[in-house]
């Protein structure tokens, strides 16, 4: 392994590392379940009702629970100093910025959408159904991170910003939102296309990937000073 | 072991190396903090900054280490990103992860690996026993300062810039600093400290004036 490639790892797998040790992964994923098992509570126990609305819950309620674990993502290394070593790395801050946003996608978005074929189950959704649901939130969840990542470097130096994350993070998510449950509604009829959500879901991951480390970098360098 | 021995030892420093600093001003917000600050350094020279609280010193390691814009004036130092450490007053250190663990991320931001006798020797090294099981949350602030001290080692780069290095260091940690600064200087390395204490490794001073 190359020098900056280690460097890359390192930063990516202390970031997995960290976040399962302190629990995070465990607290956002038992999130997910409580707030799916709840929901038939609020709505009524109607079978047929559970199951139409059930894609759109399932991206509200997996996106909350990511904006929730956001908060975190720069902010403990801005208040003890790591981000300022990080800034005297050989590799790009950008590319920094991209090992920790991979580091918080498998450490704690990953182990949400694998949770979330369970609680589709639980909203009676036949589990035949359930990959369409799931191939559209692998081919979304990236952009739901990378775009979360530029609420959380905007709110970094402000102390418990994670309401102010989630506010600045919330609007980029419409258009993720709106292509995810369409393409989870899609996925519940038979002869529906659901291959353009997908494409489009993936597009929107694609962008972001393209755009959002710049930003992210430059917002974490601009509250370093 | 042998891997560490030997990218850590006898390492020389470019000769050619220099910081300066030329007429350099620092502002925050509308407050200019300090203006007109000059200084050369070459290889094997240390620069202690000395000036009250607030008038600039951590401000001015940080404009050296490229993490704030100097406001006006001239810097030439080495390229942050290669040659350049900053021990600053956030120590970096995460409570949940080991001895061994930090140390493996301090080498592998050094863009290498070693085996675990080899971050147990630099963790003894550094007065620093339990290496593969103390968890950092459960160190002293001396002992953390020690463990920050592990980056200077590990990954040799030609410019320290050390914000109060002495802080929350027994006589034994003090005098762990002076002989790696001593031995850094000797192998043709720089540094800047910005102190409230006489550090027996500088030879010259920098004095901020508090501007009024």
């Amino acid at each position: 392994m190359s020098g900056l490639m280690r460097i890359f790892a390192a930063i990516c797998s202390q970031h997995m590392h960290l976040s399962w040790r302190s629990g995070q992964t465990m607290l956002a994923v038992s999130f997910l379940f409580i707030a799916i098992t709840l929901l038939p509570f609020g709505l009524g126990p109607e079978l047929k009702l559970l199951r139409a609305l059930a894609p759109g819950l399932l991206w509200v309620v997996l996106a909350i629970s990511l904006l929730t674990g956001l908060e975190r993502l720069f902010q403990a290394d801005y208040e003890d100093g790591t981000l300022d070593r990080l800034l005297l790395v050989p590799l790009a801050f950008e590319a920094v910025v991209l090992a920790k946003l991979l580091g918080h996608y498998l450490a704690l978005v990953l182990p949400l959408i694998l949770a979330v074929p369970l609680a589709g189950l639980l909203l009676n959704i036949e589990a035949a159904r359930l990959p369409v649901l799931l191939a559209a939130m692998l081919c979304g969840s990236p952009a739901l991170v990378l775009l979360g990542g530029i609420g959380a470097s905007l709110a970094v130096s402000v102390r418990r910003g994670g309401l102010l994350t989630v506010l600045i993070a919330m609007p980029f998510y419409v258009p993720v939102l709106i292509f995810g449950a369409a393409a989870g509604r899609a996925g519940l009829e038979t002869g529906v296309a659901v291959g353009p959500y997908l494409g489009i879901l993936a597009a929107l991951s694609a962008a972001s990937l393209l755009l959002a480390p710049f930003a992210i970098a430059a917002a974490l360098r601009s509250a370093l000073r | 072991m042998a891997e560490t021995q030997n990218l850590f030892s006898n390492l020389q420093h470019s000769r050619d190396a220099v910081c300066r600093a030329d007429g350099l001003a620092c502002a925050r917000g509308a407050i200019t903090v300090f203006e007109g600050v000059s200084f050369s350094l070459a290889a094997g020279q240390a620069l202690c900054l000395r000036g009250a609280n607030g008038s600039g010193k951590s401000s001015l390691l940080r404009q050296l280490a490229g993490l704030l814009p100097a406001a006006a004036g001239t810097l030439t130092h080495p390229d942050p990103a290669y040659g350049t450490h900053y021990l600053g007053h956030a120590d970096g250190l995460k409570a949940a992860l080991t001895i061994a663990e930090t140390l493996a991320f301090d080498a592998a931001l050094a863009g290498y690996r070693a085996d675990n006798d080899a971050y147990a020797d630099i963790a003894a090294r550094l007065g620093l026993a339990g290496c593969d099981w103390q968890f950092v949350g459960d160190l002293s602030a001396g002992q953390k300062r020690r463990l920050t001290l592990a980056r200077l080692i590990m990954d040799p780069r030609p410019l320290w810039l050390l914000d109060e290095p002495m802080t929350a260091l027994d006589a034994a940690g003090r005098a762990l600093v002076t002989d790696l600064a001593e031995a850094h200087l000797e192998n043709g390395g720089m540094i800047i400290a910005a102190s409230h204490e006489t550090l027996d490794f500088a030879d010259e001073e920098v004095l901020l004036e508090p501007r009024r």
